[in-house]
């Protein structure tokens, strides 16, 4: 019994850390651009996919580097035609504007790939249990994990010592003021939307390492994204942090008792959260 | 707009949706695409009296309409053969739980409210997803049919007749918009309107706001639930794409193209859409990619829908 709460708290870490991942990427741009991105999914499934392609070259290890930079690359660009456009507008245009291209890029990867699973190669010894007797937690899902905190940690690390974060930052509370100060506003939203969606690419190659490949890979994960950010509080990135992890250990920790309700707990934590504490728990107060 | 035109525009748009059953088939389209239009507007006129009327914007509709056509389903499959007393238990199902999720949502706003929604939506999915036993799980609930009507005098056969379905469904389509219209011309849909113009000084004004959301996010999803009441029987069937995300969004593009500030806009929208999608998925297995470049040429190119176009270009 002890063994099975320990094997599923670990793997609700695991989960959980990853939709932290996911939902930091949204987090920054629904700070700094008031755009909730529909499509993130769609750019994991990218992430993804390109690496799947890219394997047969650059191997796993190029692959799992040269992806999320493609992909980070596409967002950039679909930030400087399509989202820029509606800055300043209605958040329902944004919602729609992501919702639409999240259909177009589920029929695209569709179209490109194929509507099948296909396997994702990750090398053997990764793949294989760390040990047969404690329990079979193979070393993928470790490397995962420590993949994961090591990005999570430079993720913070940019935000809190270099000049791009300090300007994010800046800009969540204050975008106008940023402005005013000599900031090139459009450049830092862009590049703000472009580190989001790197986040989400990276999400793609590992998940698919864990999940396989189908165009709706994404599907699955953003919902629980949403939650870990209003769970976590609008506006807080270590919110977010916290609430991704929140949630995919309470799941965790749930499917050893009653696996049916492993999805619903965290449906449950957040109308918690949103009868207590509106804000989030780490959110601040009369944000939204 | 002059007041006559109002009016005219009316007596149109009801002399339309009245004959349509005779004329859609001599335009080369069929009475149950009739009634699928007016299905969809009815769900949209519905939200729109949300994110129109009352400027808050819902992106989880769609679960009150699954949770309506469930509720018709269930009954009718498992409990009581009859068409009207299912309708009654799908509405009071979808309302019920929207009366229940709306305290919890109804103090925040914007994007933080659209979250919300959408996420609570999702619960209603899985549900109906996972709970296999009782809603049929992915294959959705089939092997029941629409009960014929009997109104004492005559009997209504709403099953082989899909002319009678469709005047079905505009009776109960003309009720709900009939009371949608008197809401938003009574003190209630002023104050509504007050809040959405300026939510700071309706409340200073004394108007207790949440509460007020509170009340049109109920009746816009009771009449969303009627809706999805009313797609169930269209089809004697309901699975759990009816309640995911893409439904809602589906209601929100409606509206949007239509015109999110006119009254009949989402009549327009739905009619557009549907008429649209019959005809791209008819042609292309890629259909989803050509619903997705729709979205995004209309938010680029006709945010105001088409109603907003045409007042635009009459008042100028």
């Amino acid at each position: 019994m002890t063994q099975l709460v320990i094997f599923n708290l670990f793997n609700g870490l695991i989960i959980g850390a990853f939709y932290a991942m996911m939902a930091l990427g949204l987090s920054l741009i629904l700070n700094l651009s008031g755009v909730i991105n529909f499509a993130h999914g769609g750019f994991l499934a990218i992430g993804g996919y390109l690496a799947y392609t890219l394997i047969p070259w650059l191997g796993f290890w190029g692959a799992l580097l040269v992806s999320p930079f493609l992909v980070a690359f596409i967002g950039l660009a679909i930030e400087r035609v399509l989202i820029r456009r509606l800055y300043g507008r209605d958040p329902l245009y944004s919602l729609l504007l992501t919702f639409g291209l999240a259909f177009m890029i589920e029929d695209g990867t569709r179209f490109i790939w194929g509507a099948q699973s296909l396997p994702f190669q990750i090398p053997s010894w990764l793949a294989a249990p760390m040990s047969t007797s404690l329990f079979f937690l193979t070393g993928y899902r470790v490397f995962m994990m420590v993949l994961v905190a090591a990005v999570v940690l430079a993720l913070f690390l940019i935000l809190n010592r270099t000049k791009l974060g300090l300007r994010i930052r800046a800009g969540t509370l204050d975008l106008e003021t940023v402005s005013v100060l000599g900031v090139n506003v459009r450049v830092l939203r862009n590049l703000n939307f472009g580190l989001g969606i790197y986040m989400a690419g990276l999400a793609g190659v590992l998940a698919s390492g864990m999940l396989g490949l189908q165009p709706t890979v994404g599907d699955s994960l953003i919902m629980p994204s949403f939650i870990s950010i209003i769970v976590g509080g609008l506006g807080s990135l270590p919110g977010t942090l916290a609430g991704g992890i929140l949630i995919g250990v309470a799941s965790g920790v749930t499917t050893v008792f009653f696996p049916p309700a492993s999805e619903a707990v965290i449906y449950v934590i957040m109308a918690a959260v949103l009868i207590v504490r509106p804000r989030g728990i780490l959110g601040e107060e009369g944000r939204y | 707009m002059p007041m006559l035109d109002k009016r005219a525009a009316n007596v149109l748009v009801w002399l339309l949706l009245a004959t349509a059953p005779f004329w859609l088939e001599g335009v080369g389209s069929y009475v149950e695409l009739g009634s699928r239009v007016l299905i969809y507007a009815l769900a949209a006129m519905a939200l729109n009296f949300l994110l129109g009327y009352t400027g808050v914007l819902s992106f989880g509709h769609a679960a009150y309409f699954g949770l309506g056509g469930y509720g018709v389903a269930m009954c009718i499959k498992f409990f009581y053969p009859s068409t009207l007393l299912a309708m009654l238990v799908g509405i009071v199902v979808g309302t019920v739980a929207a009366a229940v999720i709306g305290p919890m949502i109804m103090r925040l706003r914007g994007v933080y409210f659209a979250m919300c929604t959408i996420a609570f939506g999702q619960v209603f999915f899985f549900i109906a997803f996972q709970w296999s036993s009782v809603t049929g799980g992915d294959d959705g609930l089939s092997a029941w049919q629409r009960q014929p009507i009997n109104l004492g005098f005559m009997s209504l056969d709403l099953l082989n007749d899909s002319k009678a379905f469709y005047y079905f469904v505009l009776a109960v389509f003309a009720i709900c918009v009939g009371i949608m219209a008197f809401l938003l011309r009574s003190p209630f849909g002023r104050t509504l309107l007050a809040i959405r113009e300026n939510e700071r000084r309706a409340r200073f004004l004394g108007i207790p706001v949440d509460r007020h959301i509170w009340y049109s996010w109920v009746i816009s999803c009771c009449f969303v639930s009627v809706a999805g009441c009313l797609y169930a029987l269209l089809s004697d069937f309901i699975d759990p794409r009816a309640i995911r995300w893409d439904q809602s969004g589906n209601f929100v593009i409606m509206t949007v193209l239509g015109g999110m500030r006119s009254f009949w806009g989402p009549l327009v929208g739905a009619a557009i859409f549907l008429v649209l999608q019959d005809f791209i998925s008819s042609h292309t297995a890629n259909w989803m990619s050509f619903i997705g470049l729709f979205f995004v040429l209309i938010v680029l190119f006709f945010p105001r829908g088409v109603l907003g176009l045409i007042r635009r270009k009459t008042t100028s």
